[in-house]
């Protein structure tokens, strides 16, 4: 026997962003429960709208079934508290127990429970321990702080098992089978029967409950209104995803703003249209910013949406000539001026202000382009970007849209007449910002992007304020990750760092090499020789290492490593001068280290990493051949200690290329 | 656009929500004698909100918000502006029924527009205060604040009370269908928004950022803290709390002048906020039995 359950849940309106994870966590919490209470659970659909989580399992037992287990108690001969406690623990009393041999022995039945029954209690206990992200109380019985917490305000459950009402209580709301339409396009209460007239009937009174079904509505709406209009629409399915989430009936609108507003930058205007309004934009057919928004309505309107587009219209208008305000009022004063404001702003109290921050920028992007480190950079556009490339913090629009700190920086350089290096270089000096983001590859945009970088994590660790644990207050991570794909992606050779601060970008490039699939035990390797402040060669030596250990050469030299340290760990030796004729398989070994050793010591002054792994794979042969034929403790002290000195010599050729007792396997 | 012709004027729409409120039990009172920055700062809306005692009330609370000020030359910002504050405690259940109810009631039609709830969760670090809800979107305009108290003073609100915000003139914008709030009807009879607010904000942006003096400003900021702890002292907390928004607005002087540096300003607005709570707590402390023997479920 088994039924389909439905499970609505409608409060007012879960905000967008938080839906997504409700649907995972009411499904989660809803199998937590049933399963616990020993019910299989199938499978299950969950679906949200603003006004409502619904989830929906398909084919429950419409009982647990019945168990037995036997317990064993104590012995019989045992002091009677033991028994008293073996029947607290079972709740039977003692007629109720068997004995064997010795032993006192329990047999606990529970009956199977009906499943609406078992619903009936877990309804409520999932909706009392829901983990929203934020929640709240309201009404009448907020009176005590106890009362109950949801999003927002929850004010009906559906709760229907086959046909029947699953009958439950939870904060005042009564289980049953009664829900609303939509909010403004359908008039009072719907009655469910059961799954399967559920979404239909909610279709009928205007709601689409199924959240990926808006998606797809908001996501070719938007597009086929853009087409309409002979235009291509800029995708965002994070926009899609919201539009979806603030919406029962989504109806995509496209609208047109004055075309005079399109001498804003077009960053500007996306983000304008984006984030302050949730409104899709679009290109023209040569890839233009056009001078069109899509919104989202809630409703089909009764005029087909034309108040809405008007409305919404002005309200664009109104954002953009803020926006073009900005913009044309920044553009009255230079950069260089804008800079003179930084002395104004505090970077850090024992950092000083920006203007202090700026003046060191400069000094280090001009030092990094002069002394070539950053191969064709202009030294004079490396401190002339770095001088500007703050400049923009204090301009209008910064101020009004933080996130396009640097891009209005090259906007009003260009705007200027600055030469372009410098203006892409003031651009994207805040560049690579995370993990997918760009790394800056024109030589001025370097110098300016590293040097800005390495003076805030030289700064930081200076001043003792280094990251620990989760608190990374100045994002120091993000800042060291920035340099070490500048430097590596570009080829960069320079001693990074020095100390704590060199420790600090090992471990970051340790976390960035695993993602790229680098062992970290081989990065850990090559650290373990000591300062090696270069992380071009430093990572041109891990990758041949990486490739090397990989080799059947490579594998075979590991485990002869292992072996031969495994033995030099274990022993103490004073060498003594050879006083015997050495055994042909140690002699080769030997012939194998004096040839092998120079050539790794080569190889590696070059920088030639392959060659220096090839060298050491020579003595993969030797290593084996000597650990199969000559014993090393062996009984003569002479032997013995020549043959332990001999393991020494190995162990140092191999380490000359990297600490192999680091390596795993 | 909605029908413009037939759009209330600034003062009409103010008494059609007057007419609506008091149709839904609210009481209708009148602006709070002081300067401040917000609806919320009213005691019927801070204080009242303390306890376990059913309030409804809504009122028009002009409110200062010096930095503001364009000196009368940008169509939407103002120095000194109206809100529209509705209070119910405990939140009633249809609270957004009745809020749609008064869009209707000054002739938003949602059946033509798009009226949407918005995530916005409000929080006032100088009263102690936060709670959930959203910005209310109007074909993509933001006309009210939507909240239900979760704290105030640091006080858990028990029970919650709902709080609606609208921003008078933005509104009124909007259903009128112009463009600059000096174009605003203030009346059907031909005087205009500007005629009355203009020369204020000329004058008054003038005083706020240039003339105010800061001496004087920052003897009275200390004056009232002063002052406030003495009232909570002496136990009229009432008193008390008249001090801590006579602070709060003296703060919101300086930061006008620009005289107060970021370092400042975080300990300036803690002493604000010590002043709120402080009065919040002697109020909670003055009414606290009373309250218990009526509400049995009730504690601080």
């Amino acid at each position: 026997m088994i039924a389909d359950f439905l499970l609505e849940l409608r409060s007012e309106e879960i905000p967008a962003r938080m839906q997504a994870g409700a649907r995972a966590d009411l499904e989660r919490q809803f199998r937590k429960e049933l399963e616990a209470a020993g019910l299989k659970v199938g499978s299950v659909s969950v679906w949200s709208t603003p006004r409502r989580l619904a989830l929906i399992a398909r084919d429950l037992p419409l009982a647990t079934e019945a168990t037995r287990e036997e317990l064993k108690g104590p012995r019989t001969s045992a002091p009677p508290q033991a028994l008293e406690g073996f029947l607290r623990k079972t709740g039977l009393s003692a007629d109720r127990l068997t004995e064997r041999d010795g032993v006192w022995f329990a047999v606990l039945e529970k009956p199977g429970r009906q499943t609406d029954d078992v619903l009936a209690d877990a309804i409520p206990a999932i909706i009392r321990t829901f983990p929203w992200p934020k929640s709240q109380r309201w009404g009448a019985v907020s009176l005590s702080s106890e009362s109950l917490r949801w999003v927002r305000p929850l004010s009906g459950i559906v709760a229907l098992l086959g046909g029947d009402v699953v009958p439950c209580e939870v904060g005042g709301v009564v289980s049953g089978r009664d829900t609303m339409g939509h909010r403004f396009m359908h008039d009072g209460v719907i009655t469910i029967d059961g799954v399967d007239d559920y979404a239909a009937k909610l279709h009928a009174a205007h709601v689409i409950v199924d959240h990926a079904t808006r998606e797809a509505i908001v996501r070719k709406g938007a597009q086929a209104a853009a087409a309409a209009a002979d235009l291509v629409l800029v995708e965002d399915e994070g926009l899609v995803i919201e539009n979806a989430g603030l919406t029962e009936w989504p109806v995509p609108l496209l609208g047109r703003f004055d075309d005079a507003f399109l001498t804003v930058p077009p960053e500007v205007i996306q983000l304008t249209a984006r984030v302050n309004q949730k409104y899709f934009i679009c290109r023209d057919r040569a890839g233009m910013l056009a001078n069109a928004f899509i919104c989202t309505a809630n409703i089909a309107a009764h005029d087909g949406g034309q108040a809405i587009i008007a409305g919404n219209r002005k309200v664009l208008a109104a954002r953009l000539s803020d926006a073009r305000f900005f913009w044309e009022q920044d553009q009255k004063t230079p950069l260089a001026e804008q800079a003179g404001k930084l002395a104004r702003i505090t970077f850090h109290e024992k950092l000083g202000s920006l203007a202090d921050k700026v003046a060191r920028v400069a000094d280090l992007a001009e030092w990094l382009a002069g002394e070539g480190i950053v191969p064709g950079a202009d030294a004079a556009q490396a401190r002339q970007a770095a001088e500007l490339c703050k400049a923009d913090l204090v301009t209008e629009m910064v101020r009004e849209f933080p996130e396009l700190q640097g891009l209005m920086g090259g906007y009003y350089a260009r705007a200027e007449g600055l030469p372009d290096a410098v203006a892409d270089a003031i651009r994207d000096h805040y560049k690579p910002v995370g993990q997918g983001d760009d790394v800056p590859t024109a030589p001025v945009s370097v110098a300016v992007a590293l040097a800005d970088k390495l003076d805030t994590l030289r700064g930081f660790f200076a001043i003792d304020e280094k990251p620990t644990g989760s608190k990374d207050p100045f994002a120091l991570r993000r800042a060291a990750l920035g340099v070490i794909r500048l430097i590596t992606d570009n080829g960069l050779r320079l001693p990074v760092a020095e100390g704590e601060l060199l420790a600090f970008f090992a471990d970051r490039l340790k976390v960035q090499q695993r993602e790229a699939g680098v062992r970290h035990d081989l990065v850990d390797a090559v650290l373990a020789l000591g300062n090696e402040n270069d992380l071009v060669r430093l990572l041109a030596r891990v990758h041949a290492l990486q490739t090397f250990v990989g080799t059947e050469d490579g594998r075979n030299l590991l485990a002869g490593y292992k072996r031969a340290a495994n033995i030099l760990k274990k022993e103490t030796w004073a060498p003594l001068p050879q006083t015997y004729t050495p055994d042909p398989a140690e002699a080769a070994l030997m012939a194998a280290i004096a040839e092998a050793g120079p050539q790794v010591g080569t190889a590696l002054e070059n920088e030639s990493f392959t060659a220096a792994m090839a060298a050491l794979a020579a003595l993969r042969a030797p290593i084996d051949a000597f650990f199969e034929s000559v014993t090393v403790n062996d009984a003569d002290a002479n032997k013995r200690a020549n043959r332990l000195d001999l393991l020494d010599h190995f162990r140092a050729a191999v380490h000359k290329v990297a600490d192999f007792s680091r390596i795993e396997g | 656009m909605a029908d413009t012709t037939l759009a209330p004027s600034f003062q009409d729409m103010i008494l059609r929500l007057h007419a609506y409120w008091s149709a839904h039990g609210c009481l209708i009172l009148q602006p709070y004698d002081m300067r401040v920055g917000a609806g919320t700062f009213h005691t019927a809306t801070t204080l009242r909100t303390l306890g376990p005692e059913s309030w409804n009330a809504a009122y028009v609370q002009p409110s200062r918000r010096p930095t503001d000020g364009r000196y009368g030359e940008n169509p939407n910002r103002l120095q000194h502006y109206y809100q529209y504050q509705v209070i119910m405690k405990p939140s009633p259940p249809d609270f957004q029924a009745l809020y749609l109810g008064s869009l209707r009631a000054i002739g938003i039609d949602p059946m033509l527009h798009d009226i949407r709830f918005v995530e916005d969760d409000w929080e006032s670090p100088t009263l102690g205060a936060w709670g959930l809800g959203w910005e209310v979107w109007c074909d993509g305009m933001e006309v009210s604040q939507f909240t239900y108290f979760q704290q105030m003073g640091g006080f858990d609100c028990k029970p919650v009370a709902g709080e609606l915000t609208y921003g008078l003139e933005r509104l009124a914008m909007y259903i009128q269908g112009v463009d600059s709030v000096y174009d605003l009807r203030f009346n059907d009879a031909g005087v205009s928004y500007g005629d009355v607010f203009l020369e204020n904000e000329r004058q008054m942006s003038k005083w706020n950022f240039e003339v105010a003096d800061t001496d004087t400003l920052f003897k009275g900021f200390a004056a009232a803290e002063a002052e406030c702890r003495a009232a909570i002292a002496a136990n009229v907390p009432i008193a008390a709390y008249e001090q801590a928004i006579e602070a709060s607005h003296l703060f919101n002087l300086l930061q006008a002048r620009g005289v107060i540096s970021v370092q400042e300003r975080a300990s300036f607005m803690g002493r604000v906020r010590d002043c709120a709570r402080g009065s919040c707590e002697a109020y909670i402390a003055r009414f606290h039995d009373q309250w218990a023997a009526k509400f049995p479920g009730w504690s601080a």
